[in-house]
């Protein structure tokens, strides 16, 4: 591996981590969002800063092409995070459309109030 | 038996100016005894308002939900309130005001009466792939339901009390889930369901799809809101839970 790759490898983890640290510390993204991009950062650091582990664990799990095992580690963590994202787009679904009822039921209230009060007001006169 | 039983007709209505003032007008006339809520699910034609006119409470959706979304603010609205029964009562017109009354007499003996169109009355009929389809359906579900059903997609249905605290929690939004999930989920918290008879009627306004593709996509759908409505946890129906 030359120096280039190397270097090259530090900084793109780096830079993910980076990235996913400010959108947290401005808000931008929740924890639990988070927990599956910081692991892939923390993974790709370890892996670019000390290319032995990636062999090591390559051999571990019977790969015999240490890159390999970096894309599959690759594929299955962006597997779970459009899976997350997936589920908690119908959980939002779900509220939404609670919320949707909700006004619409409270929307009638108040046009019955304000009809009673009417009717009131003119018996009252 | 109506005169025991608060009764609220429940319209789902999503573009239906044309015909939902009529529909309620009618169902009035027919029974002056009930209250009609037109759930206007995000329409963006007079809807609500020609239904207002009309004499019907109207509950406005802020986009569309589908007839599950629409059904459930109605059940909602019937818990908070009080009432009885709810029949769902389409606004199209196609479903006969003047069998309201049987629908309501059946909750006697049940918890959910469906109108069936193909029980024997009125000429109502479908043919090729979605008729097999409505067929297969029916008798799925029929053997979850340990009785007889021979129309599980009719939409003219009534719901007693037990029914309506069930529906107001878990109603389905899903396409078709309306329809078949909720016979499903009615089934499996033990509810008691029945069929009648009933005539239908050709659409006021509107124009049905009998496309053979759609129909493929229909069963499709429906096949797996059925699925899923089996194989999901009996936690999800307990009531009380959100």
């Amino acid at each position: 591996m030359s120096l280039a790759s190397y270097i090259l490898g530090i900084v793109a983890a780096l830079l993910v981590l980076g990235v996913v640290i400010e959108l947290l510390r401005r808000g931008r993204l929740r924890e639990r969002h988070a927990a599956w991009w910081i692991l892939a950062g923390v993974l790709a650091l370890v892996a670019a800063v000390f290319p032995v582990t990636l062999a090591w664990a390559a051999q571990l799990v019977g790969v015999q092409v240490p890159t390999n095992l970096v894309f599959f580690a690759g594929i299955a963590i962006l597997f779970f995070v459009a899976l997350q994202s997936s589920s908690e787009l119908t959980a939002l679904e779900k509220r939404v459309r609670t919320l949707a009822e909700h006004a619409a039921l409270q929307d009638l209230r108040i046009r019955q109030l304000e009809a009673d009060r009417r009717d009131r007001k003119r018996v009252d006169e | 038996m109506i005169q025991a039983r608060r009764v609220l007709v429940v319209m789902p209505a999503f573009n239906e100016a044309a015909s939902v003032g009529d529909v309620v007008t009618e169902v009035l006339r027919e029974a002056p005894d009930v209250r009609v809520l037109v759930v206007d699910d995000g329409s963006v034609d007079a809807t609500s308002e020609v239904a207002r006119a009309a004499g019907a409470l109207v509950a406005t959706l802020p986009f569309n939900l589908g007839v599950g979304g629409a059904m459930r603010t109605g059940f909602r609205y019937a818990r908070d309130n009080g009432f009885d029964a709810v029949v769902q009562v389409d606004a199209d017109g196609q479903h006969d005001p003047a069998e309201l009354g049987q629908l309501i007499d059946g909750l006697d003996e049940a918890d959910l009466v469906l109108g069936a169109r193909f029980a024997g009355t009125g000429d109502y009929r479908v043919s090729g792939p979605r008729r097999w389809a409505m067929v297969v359906l029916s008798s799925t579900i029929s053997r979850i339901a340990q009785t007889r059903l021979s129309d599980t997609t009719s939409g003219f249905r009534a719901s007693g009390p037990r029914a309506i605290h069930l529906f107001a929690q878990h109603y389905p939004a899903e396409y078709l889930g309306d329809t078949i999930e909720a016979l499903v989920i009615a089934s499996r918290s033990g509810l008691k369901i029945a069929q009648l008879p009933v005539a239908m009627r050709v659409r006021a306004a509107g124009v049905p799809s009998h496309h053979p593709a759609k129909a493929a996509l229909y069963l499709g759908r429906a096949g797996l809101a059925l699925v899923f409505a089996l194989v999901r946890p009996r936690s999800t129906y307990r009531i009380g839970s959100a």
